[in-house]
């Protein structure tokens, strides 16, 4: 019993730990190995780089790389399609639907090689780490679950609830085309 | 209640010494069980308690200071990085502020001031006892914080957007944001308790014109933390709520205001600097006395000057923003404003001066850090004068000059009175007495230190060293001088190292004290050292305001208290004539039950809004355990 | 005790030598303002030392001093008593008059401070975590050409710089020249500085801005009106063309890479807009805002490996093989 307290409060301090750590610089092999996602032939779906399991998912939990997610979102021009997230000509990516799943492997890769009807390929213009710091941050935008690493509120004005205030939609789970 | 019966009624003048201090130990003491010290309402030992507790965070704050200096001992200097170098300089800041400084000055005040009104405890005792668990819960959590890597990064005063949602990254500025929610809850505790055990538990003759100074600046101190505090509640909470629950009160796109947060901080950071700095001002005027051998000079004008610091001290805030571009017509206001105050500061320099010059200085330990407490603080207020004027400040605003004032003011005018306040009262508190030796040693080696590493500074601010640097370049001819400073503050470091090592020494080995060493002339010194449980066997009462310099042989006392209960005299504000007979309550473990559910709400909150709700339920009910009729015979009174 | 002494005086002296000399400093006045307020500073620190001596010496004999009378406390003369009280009446009618001498003074001070003017150069400087974005203005306040982390400035002619944060609050300090203005989000600033004399000052940062709040500084470059000029014209014109096929590769990198995607490079395909403006970058003397002086080395160091140089700044490491990097870093140096 008391181990297991102790244990369990090692355990919670640790992911506090990792959620906070700041690691700014990334080793070239290790963003070289980030970038080997293995994708199904229909190039849908794929499973993420297994360096990613041994870094344990930083751009999911971790808030600086999450925050750095966050500022790519805006530097490179994502609201110009997706609005503040809830779509605009782009899809919707906070709706709960994704139209390549919502896995990181194919979150990835749409960032990255881009996808038909208008998703430009940013493999030319974001480093690997900026990519996975993008997919993290799209991730969170778009979850039903409120992430204690998510970042807060922009100075901006408001259009939708804070990342870390998830879900952002509340409206029961609609396909986009019933919910027009 | 019937089964207390007659004992109830016994009355202090029904029985001898002997046995009067054995029954009123009964009544007043804490057994020896680990539940009776944790419920502990006593004053003296809350108040020992407080003090030790911000003596360690005042070592972890000097640790935090050694490993800053010894980043800027060199340029481009890789020992810390970036990330942790900021949290080492906000830590530093946030703890010496609000965990050391003011907690530090409170917690004399706790031990000090019911003994030096004469009464047997403190107003509020369980609030009180609540007051540290509270404090002591506030300093765990940012260090643990700290120690996990998530320390707060933003600097102690924690400017948004910086510490604002978009900017503060994790939880680092929720964590600060909500340590200053832990101190402010129990600072404002102990001021409430001290403004009424001040105005309503003097001893019978102990009129506000008899009140020793320390009283008076801890009185004045205790009604600034009570109007400051609420706005440093505002600019935290306003803070939080931003950052967790998504409010705009500091974005400007959706109409709010970063400067809001700014002057909402302000109007309680200037105060603050003064509810350390006035306790400090009352130790000075109470050991000056002693050892001049003279009533303190100016009494009234004292009096007045702190009064005045008080109110004054609201209007100086906006000194801290000179240059966010302010109204240049309403920035002179506060140059004005900000010059104003160094009017009662000198007339208080002038007074101690006089009772200097017409008295007989002994030059003891405690009175030798007086002495540098004068040499560091008027320079201190001097280059206070300097940038009070807003366009001096635009030059050296946020620089180490202003590193340099403030650590002047506040380690000179604080730290110094305060350490010679320690070696006044150790006696009292222990019964020993600190060494005459290590004490003369500890001030030189700590003034020494301090303006060696302190007085460089003025220089490196003005030759462009800005603040908050975790490092600098080669070419910037700032080497020099910072190696200096950094080895310099190896001696003042050296200086605290002694003071611990002479202060736990003489706890065990110290010389016997006695109950009056210095042959002081107030009343915490009319008792045994260190102070019985019910502090004093009949409450005294008071003719003069020197009492034990007028009644040298024996205090008049008041009789008629009751023994089986705990009883304090009520007496009236002004002229403290006896007007009443009010229980004290009893030792209780809920105050800390109530600290625990009150820290894990505060705790819980910074990862969920709904901490607010479903933590307030065990907060209630700890609540109504702690008023609950317990059938002890204080409930019937 | 002597020898601490001595090192305290020693090491004074050096940071006062290193402070009354220098391109940042405030006690080294090479404009108007500054100079202002180093006669302000003097002034303020003659009577500051005048009183502090006093004090001092009021201690010494107070302590010195034998005191005649009884031993016992608080048996007081009423003669002496009266003295105290003039004496300590008269100090503080001193310090009334005092204060409120410096206070005029000091409100005379801001009044001859921050004159605008007609002809002023305009420039708006907008603050970046951790970099300086500087606009220079036309006649009508339009803008003409963007540069970062360096002032281009005539010398004798005021210049009004309107400064704005995009992000956190940042401090305009320029010491030689002027106090400092904050650059507050949501907020506009305005100061006015004159240069008197060429030269090159340096300006950090002066409020907390995070990680890399010490390596954000800034240089004014306080030069003849015709150099002005002529830098001004030079760097309204599009960047250089490549010369060679090194440089012609290099460019082909930066513009077709993640570079262009946040920088931009005038005339070329290069239109990013977070990050500073490298259209006549190597004509600057300073790289990553005052942390490496502009050199092809310092220029290859730096794209080669941001992050270890200035941890936590957001120039992401990008991928280049070692031809690469010397083709990029020839192009940076050529784009005088």
């Amino acid at each position: 019993m008391k181990e297991s307290a102790v244990a369990l409060s090692i355990l919670v301090l640790l992911s506090g730990c990792k959620r906070e750590e700041r690691s700014l610089r990334l080793q070239p092999p290790v963003a070289a190995a980030l970038n080997q996602v293995a994708l199904m032939p229909n190039k849908i779906g794929g499973s993420p780089p297994y360096v990613l399991f041994a870094l344990d998912h930083p751009y999911d939990k971790n808030a600086y790389q999450l925050a750095q997610g966050k500022r790519l979102w805006k530097w490179y021009g994502c609201p110009a399609c997706h609005g503040d997230g809830s779509g605009k000509s782009g899809p919707s990516l906070v709706d709960g639907w994704w139209r390549y799943g919502p896995d990181e492997a194919s979150i990835f890769i749409t960032i990255r090689d881009g996808r038909p009807h208008g998703m430009p390929s940013f493999a030319g213009k974001m480093t690997t780490e900026q990519i996975w710091q993008l997919t993290g941050y799209v991730r969170a935008m778009g979850s039903d679950y409120s992430t204690a690493a998510a970042p807060g509120r922009n100075d901006d004005v408001q259009t939708r609830p804070a990342e870390n205030r998830a879900p952002v939609a509340l409206d029961p789970l609609l396909h986009p085309s019933e919910a027009r | 209640m019937s089964e207390a019966g007659d004992a109830v009624d016994l009355v202090d003048s029904a029985l001898a010494d002997g046995i009067l201090a054995a029954r009123l130990a009964e009544t007043w003491g804490t057994g020896r069980s680990l539940v009776a010290w944790l419920s502990t309402v006593d004053h003296k030992i809350v108040g020992r308690r407080y003090i030790v507790t911000a003596f360690i965070f005042l070592i972890l704050g000097g640790v935090l200071a050694l490993l800053m200096r010894a980043q800027l001992a060199r340029p481009e200097n890789r020992l810390l990085s970036a990330d942790f170098y900021n949290q080492v300089f906000t830590m530093h800041g946030s703890n010496m502020m609000f965990l050391f400084a003011v907690p530090v000055m409170e917690a004399m005040a706790v031990y000090l001031v019911p003994l030096m009104v004469g009464t047997r405890n403190i107003a509020f005792p369980r609030l009180n006892a609540f007051s540290y668990w509270i404090y002591l819960a506030g300093g765990i959590t940012l260090w643990t914080a700290f120690l996990l890597r998530v320390g707060p990064d933003v600097g102690w005063f924690a400017y948004v957007p910086l510490s604002g949602p978009q900017y503060g990254i994790g939880k680092r500025a929720d964590i600060w944001a909500q340590m200053i929610t832990f101190t402010e809850v129990s600072a404002l505790a102990v001021a409430v308790e001290i403004v009424v055990t001040v105005f309503k538990q003097r001893a019978p003759g102990l009129s506000l014109g008899r009140m020793p100074l320390f009283v008076w600046s801890m009185l004045v101190t205790s009604f600034l933390i009570i109007v400051a505090m609420p706005a440093i509640v505002m600019a935290s909470s306003s803070l939080i709520l931003d950052r967790l629950v998504g409010t705009h009160f500091f974005n400007p796109a959706e109409g709010g205001d970063v400067l809001l947060y700014q002057h909402l901080f302000w109007f309680f950071g200037h105060p603050e600097v003064y509810i350390i700095f006035l306790p400090a001002v009352g130790m000075v005027s109470t050991i000056l006395p002693t050892f001049a051998r003279r009533p303190v000079f100016g009494y009234l004008a004292l009096v007045l000057a702190v009064i005045a610091i008080g109110i004054f001290s609201f209007g100086l805030w906006v000194h801290h923003m000179f240059v966010t571009g302010l109204p240049r017509i309403g920035e002179s206001f506060f140059t004005a404003s900000s010059m104003v105050i160094a009017v009662p500061s000198g007339i208080q320099i002038f007074c101690w001066l006089a009772t200097l010059w017409h008295g007989r200085p002994v030059l003891a330990a405690p009175m030798l850090f007086v002495l540098a407490f004068f040499a560091t603080f008027v320079l201190g207020g001097l280059t206070g004068v300097m940038v009070a004027s807003v366009p001096l400040d635009t030059q050296v605003h946020d620089t180490y000059f202003v590193v340099a004032h403030f650590h002047y003011v506040l380690i000179g005018g604080s730290v110094f009175p305060l350490l010679g306040g320690v070696y006044y009262w150790f006696p009292k508190l222990t019964g020993r007495m600190m060494s005459e030796r290590c004490g003369r040693w500890v001030a030189g080696l700590v003034f020494v230190g301090f303006n060696l590493t302190f007085f460089p500074m003025h220089l490196l601010g003005l030759a462009g060293m800005p603040r908050r640097v975790y490092t600098y370049q080669p070419e910037m001819g700032w080497g020099g001088a910072n190696l200096f400073i950094s080895l310099s503050s190896l001696i003042l470091a050296a200086g605290f190292l002694l003071f611990f090592i002479d202060a736990l020494r003489s706890i065990r080995w110290g010389a016997p004290a006695g109950d009056n060493p210095w042959d002081a002339p107030s009343l915490e010194w009319a008792t045994a050292s260190p102070p019985p449980p019910y502090n004093f066997l009949h409450i005294p009462v008071v003719t003069s305001a020197y009492p034990l310099w007028t009644e040298r042989e024996t205090l008049p006392v008041t009789i008629g208290l009751r023994v089986e209960r705990r009883e304090v005299l009520v007496t009236t504000v002004a002229e403290a004539r006896p007007e009443a007979r009010e229980t004290s309550p009893r030792n209780s473990i809920w105050p800390l039950l109530t600290a625990l559910t009150t820290t894990v709400m505060l705790i819980w909150s910074i990862f969920s809004p709904w901490a607010v709700v479903w933590g307030s339920i065990p907060i209630g009910i700890a609540l109504i355990g702690w008023f609950w009729p317990k059938g002890t015979p204080e409930d019937d009174a | 005790m002597r020898t601490a002494l001595r090192l305290g005086l020693g090491g004074s002296l050096l940071a006062l030598c290193a402070g009354c000399r220098g391109w940042q400093s405030a006690l080294d006045p090479q404009g108007p303002e500054a100079r202002h307020l180093r006669h302000l500073i003097w002034l303020f620190t003659g009577v500051a030392a005048l009183v502090w001596v006093l004090v001092m010496v009021v201690l010494f004999v107070a302590i010195r001093r034998r005191c005649l009378g009884s031993p016992e406390p608080v048996a007081l003369t009423p003669p002496a008593e009266r003295r105290a009280t003039f004496a300590v009446g008269v100090a503080s009618v001193a310090t009334v008059i005092v204060l409120a001498l410096l206070t005029a003074v000091s409100y005379r001070a801001t009044g001859a401070l921050g004159q605008d003017t007609e002809d002023a150069v305009n420039i708006r400087l907008r603050g970046y975590q951790w970099w300086w974005e500087a606009t220079y203005l036309g006649p009508l306040s339009e803008a003409t050409f963007v540069t970062a982390n360096e002032l281009h400035i005539p010398v004798g002619r005021p210049v009004t710089i309107d400064l704005s944060s995009d992000d956190v609050i940042h401090s305009f300090w320029v010491p030689n020249l002027a106090g400092k203005q904050d650059l507050i989000p949501g907020r506009d600033n305005r100061i006015t500085i004159t240069a008197d004399h060429a030269g090159t000052y340096r300006g950090p940062c002066a409020e907390f801005c995070g990680l890399q709040h010490a390596h954000m500084s800034l240089f004014v470059i306080a030069e003849p009106p015709a150099e002005f000029d002529k830098w001004r014209d030079a760097q309204k014109q599009p960047a250089a063309a490549p010369g060679g096929d090194e440089q012609q590769a290099g460019q082909q990198i930066v513009t077709g890479t993640q570079c262009a995607a946040c920088h931009t490079i005038r005339g070329t395909a290069a239109k990013g807009t977070v990050a500073p403006d490298l259209t006549h970058l190597a004509s600057r003397f300073y790289l990553a805002a005052g942390e490496l002086p502009m050199t092809r080395g310092s220029l290859a160091a730096w794209v080669a490996d941001p992050q270890t140089i200035k941890p936590g700044n957001n120039m992401p490491q990008v991928p280049l093989t070692g031809d690469e990097l010397r083709a990029v870093s020839a192009y940076l140096a050529s784009l005088k």
